[in-house]
């Protein structure tokens, strides 16, 4: 696990900084709902008034005046994309930061075999993830006990275990990505978070543009969606898992034929 | 058993030439240069040999082991020291080391600790603090901290000043003494000549030449050196002729009598005959059009 140690480490600082942003943000915004709650009937309505806008953001089917409401939206937005930027980075650069660098040729005459520095790699890109979300999990449920809210258990782990799952599909798919790339690729991992998040709000807008939800892992994460069910579309998620699958799987398949120079 | 041995090697990057049929022996304990000027091709056929690029065509064997199919067991008895050495920034060099052992599943801060004394290298500095030649000290280091069975040094001495080339050196012909077989590719003639038995030259990813060094450089032209005033213009044989003040200089392969019958019907003060270095031989199969291979 020399590889998965050695990960871990350089990583650390990155994932110190992105966890401290996502969560000081979600941790305000929690920390706004007591302003908020008195005066959420005049924003309810404002709100209702958006029309597309509204609905892009599914703010049509949730109730601002409770928390768990209040959360899915402006907390559920900041952890969505924070996490989702954080993760598309960690896979995207894991493989291919070693040509950029230049420490390719150190690490891969080493012997060890090419699967298993995928494997480590893999490995370190999950936890970094995991860890990241389950740092703001812990922050959220301690800004909600804070505010003096009751914890919503199974809506909040419910909204959380939406977000993790889709940020480890945009790992998975950035890594597999990463193993194309001789070069930095934050840029696409960046456009591609932003672009598939920008994909969800469009598929909420209309009737006409609702396909567009088979195409964008945030659309199991809707909060409406999830609050209204009571759980995750399993067809969507299952369909995130699949798509992380092909990415880890081209992953390997790339890397481990690759010439590196 | 042979510790490299290849047969028609070749690589292409996409239409690129990389090496073309390269069929090379090196016999297990030899201290072996590999010459040839960059973009030569020489990175090329190492990368080959490590598994780092995937040949086109062609077979090879590192200490008995196919290079397609064992590249780790390979890799474990290789030290390889790469042209560019870049780490992580950030790391010190004994995080390095560390790093390499752990990755080798060995602990090598014995031979670490000893290498580092003799190359005066501080392990508490990090990487990027070091100058070019301390981070070429690191890969060496690692190179040979594990004591490997064979040796692939990619330009070695780049960025050394001339005391740890010597050291270099010194720890070089100490592993080749102990059994470990040294393959040494490099631009400078003078550190093949100087440290190499047996070396092989490449050219536009051909391999033209090869052999003892010795037999490299006795290839029958003399570097004819004269005193005086001589004309030899018509003389079959003669090639770089440089004119100076008191005389010439030319590598010949003529016959010898032709050139003697020649030299005593001039006006000849003094005359050295000497085989040429191995520069010389180098060049000679570089010349353009030269039609040699």
């Amino acid at each position: 696990m020399t590889v998965f140690r050695h990960e871990l480490r350089r990583g650390l600082a990155a994932c110190f900084l992105w966890t401290a942003v996502t969560g000081g943000l979600l941790v305000l915004c929690v920390g706004l709902y007591p302003e908020m709650k008195g005066e959420m009937d005049a924003a309810g309505s404002l709100f209702a008034s958006m029309g597309s806008f509204t609905a892009a953001f599914g703010m049509d089917r949730l109730d601002f005046g409770t928390l768990i409401g209040f959360y899915a939206v402006e907390c559920g937005s900041i952890l969505g994309l924070g996490g989702a930027f954080f993760a598309a980075l960690t896979g995207v650069s894991a493989l291919a930061k070693e040509e950029r660098d230049h420490t390719a040729e150190f690490l891969l005459t080493h012997p060890l075999p090419r699967a298993r520095v995928v494997s480590e790699k893999l490995a370190a890109v999950l936890t970094q993830v995991s860890a990241m979300d389950l740092a703001i999990l812990a922050l959220a449920l301690s800004a909600v006990a804070q505010i003096g809210e009751r914890i919503p258990w199974r809506e909040l782990l419910l909204l959380h275990g939406a977000y993790w799952l889709l940020h480890m599909e945009l790992a998975g798919v950035c890594f597999g990505l990463s193993a194309f790339l001789r070069r930095g690729g934050a840029g696409l991992a960046m456009g591609l978070a932003g672009g598939l998040y920008i994909l969800q709000l469009a598929a909420n807008m209309t009737e006409r543009t609702a396909f567009l939800r088979y195409f964008t892992p945030f659309a199991y994460c809707q909060g409406a969606d999830i609050l209204a069910a009571g759980a995750l579309d399993a067809g969507l998620a299952a369909l995130g898992g699949l798509v992380f699958c092909a990415g880890v799987a081209t992953a390997y398949g790339r890397y481990c034929t690759k010439d590196i120079y | 058993m042979d510790a490299i041995k290849t047969a028609g090697l070749t690589k292409y990057y996409g239409s690129a030439r990389g090496i073309e049929d390269i069929s090379l022996t090196v016999e297990q304990g030899d201290l072996f240069g590999f010459i040839g000027p960059n973009g030569a091709g020489k990175s090329t056929f190492i990368r080959a040999l490590l598994g780092l690029v995937r040949p086109s065509a062609g077979r090879g064997q590192i200490l008995g082991l196919d290079i397609g199919t064992d590249r780790e067991k390979i890799l474990a008895k290789v030290g390889y020291l790469p042209s560019e050495t870049a780490f992580w920034p950030g790391m010190r060099v004994r995080d390095i080391l560390k790093l390499s052992a752990g990755l080798r599943k060995k602990n090598c801060a014995p031979a670490a600790d000893r290498l580092c004394q003799r190359l005066q290298l501080d392990v508490s500095r990090k990487v990027e603090q070091l100058s070019l030649g301390s981070r070429k000290k690191v890969a060496i280091v690692c190179a040979l901290q594990h004591e490997p069975e064979l040796l692939i040094l990619d330009e070695p001495t780049g960025g050394l000043d001339p005391l740890m080339q010597r050291e270099f050196f010194a720890l070089l012909r100490e592993r080749n003494a102990q059994g470990a077989t040294v393959f040494l590719s490099s631009h400078i003639l003078s550190e093949v000549q100087h440290h190499c038995a047996h070396a092989a030259i490449i050219r536009q990813g051909r391999i033209v030449a090869g052999g003892s060094v010795e037999a490299l450089v006795r290839t029958g032209a003399k570097r004819v050196g004269i005193r005086g005033r001589a004309d030899l213009g018509d003389l079959p044989g003669i090639r770089d002729r440089q004119v100076t003040a008191d005389g010439s200089e030319f590598l010949y392969s003529g016959g010898m009598p032709a050139l003697l019958k020649a030299l005593t019907e001039a006006n000849v003060q003094d005359l050295t005959i000497s085989e040429p270095d191995l520069e010389e031989v180098f060049l000679h199969y570089y010349e353009e059009g030269s039609g040699r291979r």
